[in-house]
């Protein structure tokens, strides 16, 4: 439907528009969205534990976390809210390090991320390994901020941005696909941008 | 919490019903939607404009009107100079116009009186709209949960529903109004004239027969930061404390 006298006003060039996915727009700047107040997790006090249900396989602190290998990943996100950032750059430990330091294969399909507020969000497997994920520990070469995360935020850039759960404190191998904060709010369970999966019910 | 997963909500068309500016930079629009749209105080929609070569915008806004409101939503938008959006609203769009809207969207930041209280709300500028769709909804309700509203502005004439705040709270049920006016001076005797800082949340919260229950805080990024860290500093439990924040 088109709208009485709205015209084009923000058309990116053709080179960028293949990499906007649809119903989104291309910011400049890097929006903050979050459920609640922003948490201060110091270093002293992180730590990282991985579970396969309910059981622990392994819990790092911040410093045995660092002595993991740090890859970079420079990628387009893609926020739910429809802002589109290019190039973010940042750097962390994949997903397949932390298991491989762990010495376990991915036990089930489902993964929930945990976070130091309480908050969830669910990733199938398959969607954080083969370097597709990360828990990033820098955003443009920098310590990431606490508005943004710090000290660490999972990093799955493919899907829309509630998946990269800031403040990440865990992530826990589970049978079935267990919907997360958001995703139990209305949130698609899956989360493609290039899809729209914005919303429950969207294809 | 009471959240659930919402319908599918497909898009509609929506006809603007009714433009009533509100303040300087703030303008409301009222929608007569297609199909029926129940939505619970707090939430919001999205509202997609389409040019004539297909081109597409969406921005998010909160409902300012309460659930009890019946067949128009209320969306208060404010102007930013460099939107796509909201200069259309407020320049072009004219009571007749047709938009494409989809909603309700989000189940977190919302309150129904069933979810009781005592009920801390904090706003900044145009975050106060979701908090007026709470405020309407208990007024609406005859409901008695105690809440308490600390509102900030730049100036007195930004005071987005003044009026029909200033009205609620001379009621005396329960609902009780802050006003914070951060480049002028306060024009009411406990009103204040500065940013919302942990005591005001303390001498606001003192105004409620009890702590909090929860508290929602809505605005801009900056705001939200500050204000949620303010109520942090006020003691209230991080738990319970919600936000909202929109812009960049």
């Amino acid at each position: 439907m088109v709208t009485r006298g709205f015209f084009s006003g923000r058309k990116p060039p053709t080179d960028t528009d293949a990499r906007i996915p649809p119903g989104q727009y291309l910011d400049q700047g890097f929006p903050v969205l979050s459920a609640g107040p922003t948490p201060r997790v110091r270093t002293e006090d992180w730590s990282f534990t991985l579970k396969h249900g309910p059981r622990p396989v392994k819990k790092w602190a911040w410093a045995e976390f660092n002595t993991l290998p740090l890859t970079r990943m420079t990628r387009d996100i893609h926020c739910v809210t429809a802002w589109t950032k290019f190039d973010t750059a940042w750097q962390g430990v994949l997903v397949d390090d932390i298991l491989a330091d762990a010495g376990i294969e991915p036990p089930t399909a489902f993964t929930l991320a945990h976070s130091f507020d309480g908050y969830t969000t669910n990733v199938p497997t398959t969607d954080l390994t083969a370097g597709k994920a990360m828990v990033a520990l820098l955003y443009e070469g920098k310590p990431i901020t606490p508005d943004h995360g710090g000290p660490a935020r999972l990093l799955v850039p493919h899907l829309y941005f509630w998946k990269s759960a800031k403040w990440v404190n865990g992530l826990q191998f589970t049978e079935r696909d267990e919907p997360g904060f958001w995703e139990l709010r209305g949130y698609h369970i899956y989360g493609d941008p290039w899809r729209e999966q914005r919303y429950t019910g969207d294809p | 919490m009471r959240d659930g997963p919402a319908a599918q909500s497909p898009w509609q068309t929506a006809r603007i019903t009714r433009i009533e500016k509100r303040t300087p930079r703030v303008t409301s629009f009222f929608f007569q939607t297609s199909r029926p749209f129940a939505y619970r105080a707090g939430q919001h929609v999205d509202v997609r404009l389409t040019a004539p070569d297909g081109y597409q915008a969406r921005r998010s806004y909160s409902i300012a009107s309460a659930p009890e409101t019946g067949g128009t939503i209320e969306l208060a938008i404010e102007k930013l100079e460099d939107g796509e959006v909201s200069p259309f609203f407020h320049e072009v769009a004219a009571v007749g116009d047709e938009v494409e809207l989809r909603g309700p969207l989000g189940g977190h930041f919302v309150w129904s009186d069933s979810d009781g209280g005592p009920l801390l709300l904090v706003g900044g500028g145009s975050g106060v709209v979701p908090l007026m769709a709470m405020v309407r909804h208990r007024a609406l309700r005859k409901s008695a949960v105690p809440v308490a509203l600390v509102f900030s502005a730049r100036v007195w004439d930004e005071v987005i529903f003044r009026n029909e705040l200033l009205g609620l709270d001379d009621r005396r049920d329960g609902f009780d109004l802050v006003l914070t006016l951060t480049r002028e001076a306060a024009r009411r005797p406990a009103d204040y004239s500065r940013r919302i800082d942990a005591a005001m949340i303390v001498q606001s919260m003192a105004r409620l027969p009890e702590p909090p229950k929860l508290a929602f805080v809505c605005g801009s990024n900056t705001f939200v930061s500050a204000a949620a860290q303010a109520l942090i500093d006020a003691d209230v439990p991080p738990g319970l404390i919600r936000t909202e924040r929109y812009g960049v």
